[in-house]
């Protein structure tokens, strides 16, 4: 007999009948009720209503049905917390139970009933268990102390618990310590600045000791713990990497890549001169090659961590090129992963065999993989300089094979060859051309029209082939149509007498039937450029490009290190740090510049007071919430505006204690009179002395750079906190970040540099003369096409025109003009940033009604085609855009600069969605 | 709606996607996701898990109901829901896995439904022991061990014979009965164990990389290169092995096939015993990839027997006994439809599957098994080797 009968009944009237058996006499009958009833909630079936009768069956000395009914309480006490209640005698009666089985299952099942009431009766049976005599009891009692602090971490602070927890760790018995390390560890995790795996020297060999002796899920947990450690010195770092390395012969592939996640981390300790270094390099191999006979998902969490180690010490691996060669039976997404460390791993001596690796694979059916293996040439020919040749004639052998996709591909792939080794393979431009009918792929056709542009004088009918893109020109993609128009005006360059006719219909094609500001932009720079001053055109045009560089994929290198201290985990799947607060997602990367104007300023000048949330130490590659961006300054319902500067969010941790060898960083930003400043906070939280302080930032999207060095004055003792206010300009070097407003910092002490990364709120760039003249501003808004608008509702706002205006005003945006229509209040707003963008907004505010809408058009700046207004933006950009147009012409750079310049033209409501 | 009522939606967007990962992620919760034959189980996490802890956990609850159930599928979940329960509560506390070993479960989690009364049904003290793997207590009349050596040979062969890819993936397997608490060593003919005791190269074997079932102390091996260890009781895998010396791939197929589009397929393979004539390969089944529209097959061979199977689009020739030093023959004709079909289709590999007994490619050697329990009964250790084709493919061209 089996259970699959209790999933039968589907009867009208269960519930009743179900009652009715619940509370019959005979045990047998009991039983059977409860299976049914648990069998109807398993399939999605409400059976709450049986609440009290199935509670009733609590109090059996059948196993069996105990455990069922505890089932039952976990899934419904919540949506009955008073009915629960009934339950916590039969919980504590069980917590004394003689046998050890029954104790564990009721705090085990207790801890799992997330209602207040009955974690109040929780406390005392738990603490008995956590000292019970059975180890049994003991092990299930450290998990039920996590599932408590999941659920009131006060209560289980309060309650002394953690300080039970953690003397766990020197328990007798191997698995009470690593259920102890599991819970702490998870506790630790939501407080990452709390001291409470207190690793030192003495826990760490308690744990090394308890690694042998446990199972393999508490060698998991033991070693992931133990990755947490920062060795203090290279000999203690060596003493444990030589305790660890047995676990690389664990059968268990969970446990070996933990013991590879420690090994990898300390390894940085270990001064490459050791011997011992080199022995533990050599080791690292043979257990990660062996990963690769896993189960296919396992396989593949082993092939992401691989990519990283390749990139960490490339040395590792570089001789076991073969066993990542694609067999034809694996999933596609473990081909996908080899290709991509075939090619990390490609070098001189190994190229001849990759290349006839990727040219079978480029004959392979699977389309995604198949272009990804065309790609996978062209990038040895880039990485490996002797190969060169011999991935061109490959790329020419699979253009023969008039395979669609595969000719496209390589096509894309030997423009890159072109731009790395110029002049060097041009014979095969001839074979290219053969091929043009068959382009229908954006990014194929202006490859290939980059490849005819570039070497227009070799090919006798370059305007030909030119002119046949023309007649589409508006059906083309804009990727296509810039790179026609820049293909055109160098051939004009190279051959004037006969396309003067092409060149003028390119131009007219790109600055009067476009609506494309992009194409029009770089229309009118060459129009300008070819009419006024011909040989600059040529030498700006033409000039020489710089060579691209190999490896464009490369994980920045503290990135790289987070990520090395996370091998095993999501985040090495992902290839991005998980976030401590908010889990990890990938779907909200592109939040960043988008919601400034959008749902933040929505939620603030809603009604309530909007508090922003600590952007602390939350990488911003994964999109954290911008709370202080725009939002903050449009929050209209304060009562006051602050005179003299805009909105002050409150300091933020931006850097933990735990991250930087006890340097506390906590921060905010303030614009004040035209001054941007970095307000700090640092505090020492380590054991020493700290001096020599020293900060610096990367590269960011408006030249944000310290004005002054950091000055602290006095070393800073332990345990003590200093106030710094930096300055900061906005000349320092342009790179457009992601999302716009984020800023990687590096500080410098005595001890050590950390590198942290922040998000500053926009309005710290609004600039005082950010008011546009009323003429402009007409015209600059009936310029604007319809599809740059974005709009949004702002609800609950109560505030009139007034009210509104000038507390946009005290953050630097601007009324330019207000009117009323129809009884709305129409304010037209205008902002500038400081590298001299505009942005427009119209807001309408209907009295009465307590919602105002704003539209807001993407900003406008159209230097060319209003040159009469003076306007130091405008000189600033077009300085800029000069000074770098030789670079920005070029198809390799457009991608990049346009990223640096021209995205910041149109910032965020561009992208808003209407 | 619980979190997990997205997962298949979201799978069968990706599938059609063809952007399908064991990995896939909704909101802010991820699903880590395995299939065994008609079902999915999926872990889910909003946290940073270690994902390389949730596959092996999920590989292992598979195991041990299928352990406990024979098969696992929708039929044996549903027939034993109750004991589903109740092992998910043992194998997992709070996303920790605990108590993974069938063998130890069976002894308190049992398919009949236990009566508590007093004395029964306790943890057994092995749960929690540093010994978790074996109870106390076992007793056999006649104490025995079985050691099966089974080495597996990987191969890629690329379209023009020359060898991308040879491996050995060795596992040694136990059966054991034996009574009370045996200590176990066992001897093998190791390279590194050679070296540190002055036995020279001589008939050593280097092995590359070893991985060992939980019950092999790791830092002794580590230190002296012992294999010491309490067994399990029953059947179990001790250790597996990798090496990638080169040998020479012990059968060898030569192919040439040759499609003439709208009309037929013509298919010649030779296939070449390379290991010693005293060796003989069993059950060799030699998979030749066909288009999946051909037709009206018609064989020749030299020995064995030859069979279409369509359904995988391959003709597999058959060879019960393959002595060593020996080639055979075959060919194959088939017919192609006049009308040729739209789809490309990939070039699948030939794979071959062999067994040939008494006899390791590695050459590695049980030199000794040592058995000492304090009761101090006598065991008799037995060996076994056999070597087989692992992923064993030659490509075609």
């Amino acid at each position: 007999m089996t259970d699959s009968k209790y999933f039968t009944t589907t009867k009208k009237g269960e519930i009743f009948e179900l009652k009715a058996e619940l509370n019959s006499d005979k045990k047998e009958k009991k039983k059977e009720a409860v299976k049914k009833v648990i069998a109807s909630m398993t399939v999605g079936k409400d059976v709450s209503a049986l609440f009290p009768d199935v509670v009733n069956c609590m109090q059996t000395d059948n196993l069996e049905l105990k455990k069922l009914v505890y089932l039952y309480l976990m899934n419904y006490a919540k949506s009955q917390p008073d009915m629960a209640i009934m339950a916590v005698n039969t919980f504590v009666k069980d917590c004394e139970d003689p046998n050890p089985l029954i104790r564990a299952l009721a705090v085990r099942t207790m801890g799992c009933i997330r209602v207040d009431k009955i974690t109040e009766y929780l406390c005392e049976p738990l603490r008995k268990c956590l000292k019970d005599e059975d180890p049994y009891v003991r092990k299930t009692a450290a998990v039920c102390v996590a599932k408590l602090h999941d659920i009131n971490a006060q209560l289980v602070e309060d309650q002394g618990f953690l300080d039970t927890l953690k003397d766990l760790i020197s328990d007798s018995n191997p698995m009470v310590v690593a259920n102890a390390v599991a819970a702490l560890s998870e506790i630790a995790e939501s407080h990452p600045s709390s001291n409470l795996l207190d690793l030192n020297p003495q826990s760490i060999n308690k744990l090394l000791t308890a690694l042998n002796e446990c199972t393999e899920w508490g060698q998991i947990f033991i070693l992931d713990c133990l990755a947490n450690y920062t060795p203090k010195d290279d000999r203690e770092a060596q003493s444990i990497c030589e305790r660890v390395t047995p676990r690389l012969s664990h059968a268990n592939s969970a446990v070996v890549l933990s013991a590879v996640k420690v090994l990898m981390k300390f390894m940085e300790m270990l001064s490459k001169d050791l011997d011992y270094y080199g022995t533990l390099l050599k080791k690292l191999a043979p257990p990660l090659v062996t990963l690769l006979s896993a189960e296919p998902e396992l396989q593949y969490v082993a092939l992401r961590n691989i990519n990283l180690i390749v990139q960490k010490r490339p040395e590792i691996l570089k001789h076991e090129m073969k066993v990542f060669f694609v067999k034809y039976n694996d999933p596609i997404y473990v081909k996908l992963e080899k290709l991509d460390i075939m090619i990390r791993l490609a070098s001189q001596a190994n190229i001849a065999q990759v290349l006839a690796e990727l040219k079978e694979y480029a004959t392979e059916v699977d389309v995604d993989f198949v272009r990804k293996a065309v790609r996978a040439i062209g990038r040895c020919a880039i990485k490996v300089e002797q190969s060169a040749e011999r991935c061109v004639s490959t790329l020419l052998d699979l253009i023969q094979t008039k395979v669609n996709y595969v000719v496209q591909e390589a096509i894309v792939v030997i423009k890159d060859i072109f731009r790395k080794y110029p002049n060097k393979y041009e014979s095969v431009i001839a074979t290219l051309c053969e091929n043009l009918d068959s382009l229908d792929e954006p990014e194929a056709r202006a490859a290939m029209i980059w490849i005819v542009g570039e070497y227009a004088e070799r090919i006798d009918n370059a305007d030909e082939l030119l002119e046949s893109f023309l007649e589409g020109f508006h059906d083309e993609s804009t990727q296509v149509q810039l790179q026609l128009l820049t293909g055109i005006v160098k051939l004009f360059l190279k051959k004037p007498t006969e396309t003067q006719e092409l060149v003028q219909q390119v131009l007219s094609l790109a600055t009067q039937d476009s609506d494309n500001p992009d194409l029009r932009d770089r229309g009118y720079i060459y129009w300008r450029l070819l009419s006024t001053d011909p040989v600059a055109a040529k030498e700006v045009v033409l000039a020489e490009k710089p060579l691209i560089s190999e490896e464009t994929d490369l994980i920045e290198p503290t990135l790289l290190d987070e990520l090395i201290c996370y091998i095993g985990t999501l985040a090495s799947v992902y290839h991005k740090p998980p976030m401590s607060g908010p889990p990890l997602t990938t779907s909200s990367v592109q939040m960043g510049a988008v919601d400034l104007l959008g749902g933040g300023l929505d939620s603030l000048i809603g009604g309530t007071n909007f508090v922003a949330p600590p952007t602390a130490a939350v990488p911003a590659s994964l999109g954290a919430p911008i709370g202080s961006g725009l939002s903050d300054l449009f929050d209209l319902t304060s009562g006051v505006g602050t005179l003299s500067g805009s909105y002050v969010a409150p300091k933020a941790v931006w850097l933990p204690a735990m991250k930087a060898k006890g340097l506390e960083i906590s921060g905010t930003f303030t614009r004040q009179v035209g001054s941007i400043s970095m307000d700090l906070q640092l505090t020492n939280k380590a054991l020493q002395v700290m001096t020599d302080f020293a900060i610096q930032f990367n590269r960011n999207s408006f030249g944000l750079a310290p004005a002054a060095p950091l000055q602290v004055h006095a070393p800073l003792s332990p345990n003590q906190t200093v106030e710094i206010s930096l300055p900061l300009s906005t000349v320092g070097s342009v790179m457009k970040m992601e999302p716009l407003n984020n800023l990687q910092v590096a500080v410098k002490n005595n001890i050590d540099v950390f590198y942290f990364s922040t998000l500053y709120p926009l309005h710290i760039l609004f600039v005082e003369d950010g008011k546009m003249d009323r003429q402009m501003f007409l015209a600059t808004w009936k310029d604007i096409p319809n599809e740059n608008e974005a709009q949004f509702q702002i609800r609950d706002c109560p505030l009139n025109a007034e009210a509104v205006s000038s507390k946009l005003q005290s953050s630097n945006i601007f009324t330019v003009a207000k009117r009323n229509v129809e009884g709305q209040d129409m304010l037209y707003q205008s902002l500038k940033l400081t590298n001299g963008i505009w942005v427009l907004a119209e807001l309408r505010i209907q009295p009465g009604n307590p919602s105002c809408t704003v539209r807001a058009p993407a900003p406008t700046l159209r230097p060319w085609s209003l040159p009469f207004v003076p306007c130091q933006g405008v000189v600033l950009v077009e300085d800029a855009v000069q000074a770098s147009l030789q670079a920005w012409l070029e198809p390799e750079s457009v991608r990049s600069l346009k990223r640096t310049f021209l995205e910041s033209f149109h910032i965020h409501p561009v992208r808003l969605p209407r | 709606m619980s979190k997990i009522e997205h997962f298949m939606p979201l799978l069968v967007q990706r599938e059609e996607e063809g952007a399908l990962a064991p990995l896939l992620s909704h909101g802010e919760v991820h699903f880590l996701w395995i299939k065994h034959s008609n079902l999915y189980l999926v872990a889910t996490t909003s946290k940073n898990a270690n994902a390389s802890l949730v596959y092996s956990f999920l590989y292992k609850t598979i195991e041990v109901f299928c352990e406990y159930f024979k098969e696992l599928e929708e039929e044996s979940i549903r027939d034993n829901f109750v004991i589903v329960y109740e092992l998910l509560d043992e194998l997992m506390d709070f996303g920790f896995p605990q108590t993974t070993d069938s063998k130890i479960l069976q002894e308190y989690i049992t398919q009949q439904s236990n009566k508590l009364e007093t004395g029964k049904s306790r943890v057994p003290p092995t749960v929690t022991n540093a010994v978790s793997w074996r109870s106390e207590g076992i007793k056999y009349k006649k104490n025995e061990v079985f050691i099966d050596v089974i080495e597996s040979v990987n191969l890629l062969v690329n379209a023009n014979g020359s060898v991308l890819l040879s491996e050995i993936v060795g596992t040694i397997k136990l059966k054991v009965f034996l009574s009370g608490m045996p200590e176990l060593r066992l001897g093998l003919n190791d390279r590194v164990l050679f070296e540190l005791t002055g036995r020279g190269k001589n008939k050593s074997v280097e092995l590359e990389d070893v991985k060992f079932h939980q019950c092999v102390r790791l830092s002794r091996f580590d230190n002296d290169r012992t294999i010491s260890f309490i067994p399990p009781d029953g059947d179990f895998e001790l250790m597996s092995y990798r090496l990638s010396t080169q040998v020479k791939p012990l059968i060898w197929i030569e192919s040439v096939i040759e499609k003439f589009s709208h009309s037929r397929v013509e298919i010649m393979v030779k296939a070449k015993g390379q290991f010693k004539k005293q060796s003989v390969a069993n059950s060799v089944e030699i998979a030749v990839p066909v288009p999946s529209d051909a037709d009206s097959p018609r064989f020749k061979t030299s020995v064995g027997s030859a069979k279409y199977v369509p359904e995988r689009n391959v003709v597999i020739w058959s060879i019960k006994s393959f002595p060593g030093g020996k080639e055979y023959l075959m060919r194959a004709h088939f017919g192609l439809p006049s009308v040729e079909k739209e789809e490309v289709e990939g070039r699948p590999p030939i794979g071959v599957k062999f067994e040939i007994p008494y006899f390791t490619v590695s050459g590695i050697q049980v030199r000794y098994m040592k058995i000492i329990e304090k009761s101090g009964y006598q065991a008799l250790p037995w060996v076994r080797y056999i070597t087989q084709s692992g992923d064993y493919q030659l490509r075609t061209s």
